[in-house]
């Protein structure tokens, strides 16, 4: 494969696009899937046959449009018409007056002209919703691999690594590393024989933006690692997918097969003297491994335990060699830098927070799914305008962002801006994405029970702080939520929790009180009333604990 | 290697260790695989057994403490036979703040058993997952591999009964 052929595959599939006179998407996400797309496909297919259309029309299985909450989903191209909640009927009524009257089905279209779509800027979902994830030559047709084209045939690995610095990425896993310092630590370091790694092990409960990007286009995970690869010096890539998410398993597979037939990944990608590989490593469920040390064990074939840093990865990672690690999101986003210069996405979000992120939307919000928005948009604009505010009659609480790591946001600091700095000030984190609001009905305490439920089950046992504190921590929340506690037990709990955070050995310990210490912060009065008026306390509809069994 | 024209079955009788002997023939036995081998074992057998275990340290050559260790420390694999249906509730943030406990107690009421069992008659495992990440579509359960969502107790105790009133397979 060279550059040549690679931009005649581009234009073959062009042309072979230009063919229909409409592109008929069906979201073929998780998502839309489980409410049933897939036999929407079989139904339009059905009635363009009908209709005599299917020489003319294609239908499509795409990536997450990302209005999850109305599912299924079905975008008709050229117009861009997008229907949600479509069954047989509707299925039927698109083939009939839409394709052949040319009306729209007015009862099922969605304005896409609303705050939730026309307040998004998509980077790493450009392409989710607008290419068949099972096909590399659409992903080609959109200007795929040609980032990695121009990296291996024009630029040093020197050059890749300073535009990736200069466009300020951070890493989107949550902590915000600066990923072109990243880069450059990985490729100084003398060896070899150096990997490079990506955590697709999405462990956060209530996160699913980068199970949406390998499932709708999984080849821009493979062209940023392999741009990765030729910037540090590695010839050989790892992705740690969970086993949770069989869809992106079998897609990444699927994608690592075409790539390899085309040559875009083995040896002498693009006649150069450049190889590099990919090999799927299958997680196992457990949340520990989302963290470096403990991944790098997993792909060892071991037990999934963190170990003291230094020595990072960067230096000595799996196998003891050089080690890459980022995550999905942060290597979604290589490809565009490199194709449409630092300079373009730097403009994007703020000074020191560059570009867009995704999150998930999910919990008590009228448009739940999938957003992508650049950096420094105020919180009020994400839960209000994208998501649609709280369902009718129940008022906006908090917002939980960063999962079991991170903290609630209170109505107060809606206006707080949503990047890295601004959010750690308000006792949260930007986490990996997911966002979930809570309304009246949630109370704080549970809210905080629950995260802790979930790291003393998470807790990998190695480091005495964290398998014994978040137990400990775990029955004095227990106790209080139970109106049982005394000021003694918040005392003992908030020190508690400052000792897990700062003597726990990995990143799951040292974060784990986070939603407590945060709700203690915002909502020391639910704590308080707890403790004072035993007599009037009534559980919610959550007010139980979801996980003891 | 002398060719037979047909094919010979396992040393053990049971054929499904030939399925698993291909799958440590294509990691080339190594140690490092052993997930992977884990995954394949508890995709052929339904579960891994301690022969199982025992079977998978041979063959990759590794400690029998180092097998167990893995299997005992990672979620996904089970030691436990599971029962005909699947129904792996998830309790994930976005599905507990739209009330998956509520989902939770009335299956356990349904079935008579907690969620990480199976019902005595192996009809019905109940399984916690952490997130399958389909929050869109909170709450959500995996029954048997299809993920089911927008759920109330009383349509997920409906599809639980359903299971129940099936009549007990005629084994094959």
């Amino acid at each position: 494969m060279t550059v040549e052929d690679l931009q005649e595959v581009a234009e073959q599939e062009q042309a072979r696009q230009a063919n229909f006179t409409h592109r008929i998407m069906f979201c073929a996400a998780a998502g839309c899937v489980s409410c049933g797309s897939v036999n929407i496909r079989d139904m339009l297919k059905k009635a363009l046959q009908e209709k005599d259309l299917a020489q003319t029309v294609e239908v499509i299985g795409t990536g997450c449009m990302g209005l999850c909450g109305e599912g299924p989903l079905v975008k008709v191209l050229p117009e861009g018409t997008l229907y949600q909640r479509v069954d047989a009927p509707v299925a039927q009524r698109i083939v009939n007056e839409h394709l052949v009257q040319g009306t729209v089905v007015k009862d099922n279209v969605v304005d896409t002209s609303h705050p939730f779509f026309a307040s998004q800027v998509k980077i790493v979902l450009e392409n989710c919703g607008r290419i068949d994830a099972e096909k590399i030559e659409e992903y080609i047709a959109v200007d795929g691999y040609q980032a990695l084209a121009k990296v291996v045939t024009e630029m040093q690995p020197g050059e890749v690594i300073e535009e990736i610095r200069k466009s300020g990425l951070r890493g989107r896993g949550g902590a915000g590393y600066p990923t072109g310092l990243k880069w450059g630590i990985v490729r100084k370091v003398p060896s070899d024989t150096k990997y490079v790694v990506c955590n697709a092990d999405e462990g956060d409960p209530g996160a699913f933006m980068d199970r949406s990007v390998l499932e709708g286009d999984p080849h821009r995970i493979l062209e940023g690692m392999a741009i990765a690869g030729y910037a540090v010096g590695a010839q050989q890539g790892y992705i740690y997918v969970r086993a949770e998410y069989p869809l992106a398993i079998e897609r990444l597979r699927l994608a690592i097969k075409q790539a390899e037939r085309l040559g875009l990944l083995g040896n002498r990608i693009f006649e150069s003297q450049f190889n590099f590989r990919i090999d799927l490593r299958i997680g196992a469920g457990a949340f520990v491994c989302g963290e470096d040390t403990a991944l790098i064990r997993s792909i060892e074939g071991r037990r999934g335990r963190p170990r003291p840093r230094p020595p990072y990865p960067s230096e000595r990672g799996l196998w003891g060699m050089p080690t890459l690690l980022n995550n999905v999101e942060t290597f979604a986003n290589i490809a565009p830098i490199v194709r449409n210069g630092s300079g373009w996405f730097t403009g994007i979000g703020t000074p020191k927070s560059t570009g867009t992120k995704v999150f998930a939307l999910a919990g008590k919000i009228q448009n739940t799914g999938l957003i992508e928005v650049p950096m420094g948009i105020s919180l009020r604009r994400v839960v209000f305008d994208i998501g649609g505010g709280t369902p009718e009659g129940t008022e906006f609480k908090a917002a939980q962002t960063g999962g079991p790591s991170g903290g609630c946001i209170p109505a107060e600091h809606l206006d707080v801006p949503v990047d890295y700095e601004s959010l750690n000030a308000v006792g949260s984190i930007m986490g990996s994405g997911g966002m979930i609001v809570m309304d009246s009905t949630s109370q704080m305490v549970d809210v905080a029970k629950y995260f802790m439920d979930f790291c003393k089950d998470e807790s990998c046992g190695k480091c005495i702080p964290c398998r014994v504190g978040t137990v400990h921590i775990h029955g004095l929340l227990d106790k209080i939520s139970k109106a049982q506690g005394t000021t003694d037990d918040l005392a003992l709990l908030e020190e508690l929790c400052v000792m897990v955070k700062e003597t726990s050995l990995c990143g799951l310990g040292q974060s784990a009180p986070n939603p407590v210490l945060s709700t203690l912060r915002f909502f020391r009065h639910e704590y308080e009333e707890l403790l004072k008026q035993p007599e009037t306390f009534v559980p919610s509809g959550n007010g139980n604990d979801p996980t003891t069994h | 290697m002398p060719t037979t024209t047909t094919p010979k079955p396992h040393p053990s009788g049971d054929n499904r260790f030939k399925l698993l002997d291909r799958s440590i023939t294509k990691h080339q036995s190594r140690g490092d695989a052993l997930i992977e081998v884990l995954h394949a074992a508890q995709g052929i057998f339904g579960y891994l057994e301690n022969d199982l275990l025992i079977y998978i340290a041979r063959a990759l050559k590794l400690p029998l403490s180092r097998v167990y260790g893995v299997a005992t420390f990672y979620h996904f694999f089970t030691l436990k036979p599971k029962g005909k249906h699947t129904f792996v509730l998830c309790t994930g943030t976005a599905c507990y703040v739209k009330g998956a406990n509520g989902i939770q107690h009335a299956v356990e009421e349904c079935c008579k058993v907690k969620f990480g069992q199976t019902t005595p008659d192996n009809k019905i495992s109940l399984i916690s997952a952490r997130c399958v990440g389909s929050c869109g579509i909170a709450p959500v359960a995996v029954l048997d591999d299809k993920v089911a969502g927008r759920l109330t107790p009383v349509s997920a105790v409906e599809r639980v009964q359903t299971w129940q009133q099936q009549p007990d397979e005629v084994s094959a």
